[in-house]
């Protein structure tokens, strides 16, 4: 397969409804961000795209993908949608990536959208819980905070993890987003003020919950042969891994861990998994894209990662399937500041989802452009100046390296992947 | 057509409608509801009825109907799953029938304060995930009989079958089989 590159991005900025434009304005706004911050790349240069959106509910439009791909002046060009709940951004970001390391294209371009305020909230959350088991799960009280919930409550019985840990997720994402003008919350947060929110679903307050947007994003990749004439500062896609588990969490099985490299069977010699507690499919995930990308040790090898922070106590339980900490260890992870903006491994410094915004077509892809952002050094440039979310590279020995991490239902659909500045 | 006929218009007196003018639909009193005129935002109603087959996943909830859990047992590697499927997840092979013990231990739990439109006014409720000595997986259900600050793990539950059957997965649900106590540091 052949090298693929990101060589631009764009995004709206999301909010909780834009009534104004049409998922197809969104999609066009994000687009010609991209086409802007590239401007060598020629629009009869581009072969083709993959488009995502989560919820045929929410659009109440069949076939929405073609409609954004004929406003893009992109037909007759291939094109197709992807769609893996919460993971849709991410498994289009991968099928790009498939398109152009495959040699079927040299410029595929991958766009997602969601446009969840048509709905009211609530209803919103019954959209969302349809995607779980509606035989078996939706009729009993189908509601993702619940199901969350209850792998919190777990993951608190087997490891002490404690409701203010999660809470310190909350305050450390919107903190980082006071510096991202795209971000759709801008909260200065105590521990307190994550705990004396409304409670959704015990243990997880209104602060612990990512709330639904409206909004697109856009991600251009190419061949090296392209990337090198276009684009003065490309971003190398090093490591992809994909996961998947059962539907209903029910199913998920009580066995032995998953393990990565650097990890040792004698430290999970009592536990049951995955369980309810952990995400076999994120573990996966990280285990194929760090093979990939040659990855031996996931809190040295990186410099930051933007991850799924739909609830607190998933970034928690992210922490331990990508290797950063032991499995059972992610609340003294956040807990030492090792995640923080300038901690050992930044998490989320452009604010995740919880500040960013979740529109869930588009999600994973506004993971990508801003870690695009960060790997080219360019983040103040596409954030009014304000440079101060801007990671530095670690180390002088390997490239600067960034992972984004999308995740879907239950944990059912989980996509990892690495970007890498390039030397020039 | 050259030698198609004018078309004779009716009269042209005063006060009577040419033809074209007495082609019209029908107007009717339903109107549309608008929130907002720029842009413009109106309301949407979608509603619909499937015929829905539980197709080889039937005899479960006409089981709950007869007072009865049923899981599934693999017939080659026999994992037992507390939520039936025809075909295991482990080894591929069919599964049977099997009947669940109707006591079993709260392996986690919730209380949704808040939910999905078509269950938000049941709130708050518990929900929890069952496990069942013996039974490789777990059994989700709503709980009652016990508040938030009363919920643990490894409660002792029992199974409760509604009388008037819905046909769905609440017609089991759980309740504490011990006394419940306020479990030790909730708010």
């Amino acid at each position: 397969m052949r090298p693929v590159y990101m060589i631009s991005g764009g995004i709206t900025k999301f909010s909780k409804a834009n009534p104004r434009q049409s998922f197809r304005l969104m999609v066009k706004e994000s687009f010609d961000y991209a086409l802007r911050d590239v401007p060598k790349l020629r629009r009869e240069m581009i072969d083709g795209s993959v488009v995502s959106y989560f919820s045929d509910h929410f659009t109440r439009q069949l076939m929405a993908g073609i409609m954004a791909t004929d406003f893009l002046g992109l037909c007759p060009r291939p094109n197709k949608r992807i769609e893996g709940g919460g993971a849709t951004g991410g498994l289009c970001f991968q099928a790009a990536w498939e398109a152009v390391a495959s040699g079927r294209m040299d410029v595929c371009v991958a766009y997602g959208f969601e446009t969840m305020s048509h709905v009211n909230t609530w209803k919103g959350n019954e959209f969302i819980a349809l995607a779980s088991d509606t035989n078996f799960d939706y009729p009993v009280g189908g509601f993702y905070s619940g199901y969350y919930a209850m792998m919190v409550v777990r993951h608190m019985y087997e490891f002490g993890t404690t409701v203010e840990q999660l809470a310190m997720v909350s305050v450390k994402n919107h903190k980082n987003a006071l510096h991202n003008v795209w971000a759709q919350k801008h909260l200065d947060l105590t521990i307190e003020d994550v705990r004396n929110s409304p409670m959704v679903a015990y243990p997880l307050t209104m602060l612990d919950i990512c709330t639904m947007s409206d909004g697109a994003a856009c991600c251009i990749l190419a061949s090296e042969k392209v990337a090198e004439k276009v684009c003065p500062h490309p971003v190398k896609i090093t490591g992809i891994g994909t996961g998947t588990d059962a539907m209903r969490m029910s199913d998920r099985p009580h066995g032995e861990v998953l393990l990565l490299k650097h990890e040792d069977p004698s430290w999970y010699k009592n536990l049951k998994y995955p369980g309810v507690h952990s995400f076999r499919a994120g573990r996966n995930a990280a285990r194929l894209a760090y093979e990939h990308a040659g990855i031996q040790n996931p809190i040295e090898d990186l410099d930051f990662i933007e991850l799924h922070d739909a609830y607190t106590s998933s970034e928690i339980q992210t922490y331990e399937d990508l290797g950063l900490c032991r499995y059972g260890e992610g609340g003294k992870f956040i807990e030492t500041g090792a995640s923080a903006l300038d901690g050992k491994l930044p998490v989320n410094p452009s604010g995740g989802l919880i500040a960013c915004g979740h529109p869930v077509g588009a999600t994973g892809l506004m993971q990508a452009v801003f870690a695009f952002w960060q790997l080219q050094g360019s983040i103040a440039k596409h954030n009014n100046g304000d440079g101060k979310i801007q990671v530095k590279p670690k180390k002088k020995s390997r490239p600067m390296r960034g992972l984004i991490h999308s995740h879907a239902g239950t944990g059912t659909y989980v996509t990892v992947s690495i970007m890498e500045r390039t030397s020039k | 057509m050259a030698d198609k006929k004018p078309v004779r218009t009716s009269s042209t007196k005063l006060g009577t409608k040419p033809e074209w003018d007495k082609l019209r639909l029908p107007e009717t009193d339903q109107g549309t509801v608008v929130f907002n005129t720029d842009p413009l935002i109106l309301k949407n109603h979608y509603e619909i009825d499937y015929l829905h087959s539980y197709a080889e996943d039937s005899p479960f909830f006409v089981g709950l109907s007869q007072g009865k859990l049923l899981g599934s047992e693999c017939t080659k590697c026999h994992y037992r799953y507390a939520t039936p499927r025809a075909y295991c997840m482990e080894c591929g092979k069919k599964t049977r029938w099997i009947e669940l013990p109707l006591e079993g231990k709260v392996h986690t739990w919730t209380t949704c304060y808040f939910g999905s439109e078509a269950f938000l006014k049941e709130t708050p409720f518990n929900l929890v995930l069952v496990e069942f000595a013996g039974v490789n997986t777990l059994f989700l259900a709503r709980l009652i009989g016990a508040k938030q600050e009363e919920m643990r793990v490894s409660m002792k539950v029992r199974a409760q079958f509604r009388r008037n059957s819905k046909f769905d997965p609440t017609d089991v649900y759980f309740v504490p089989s011990e006394p419940v106590t306020p479990r030790e540091g909730a708010a």
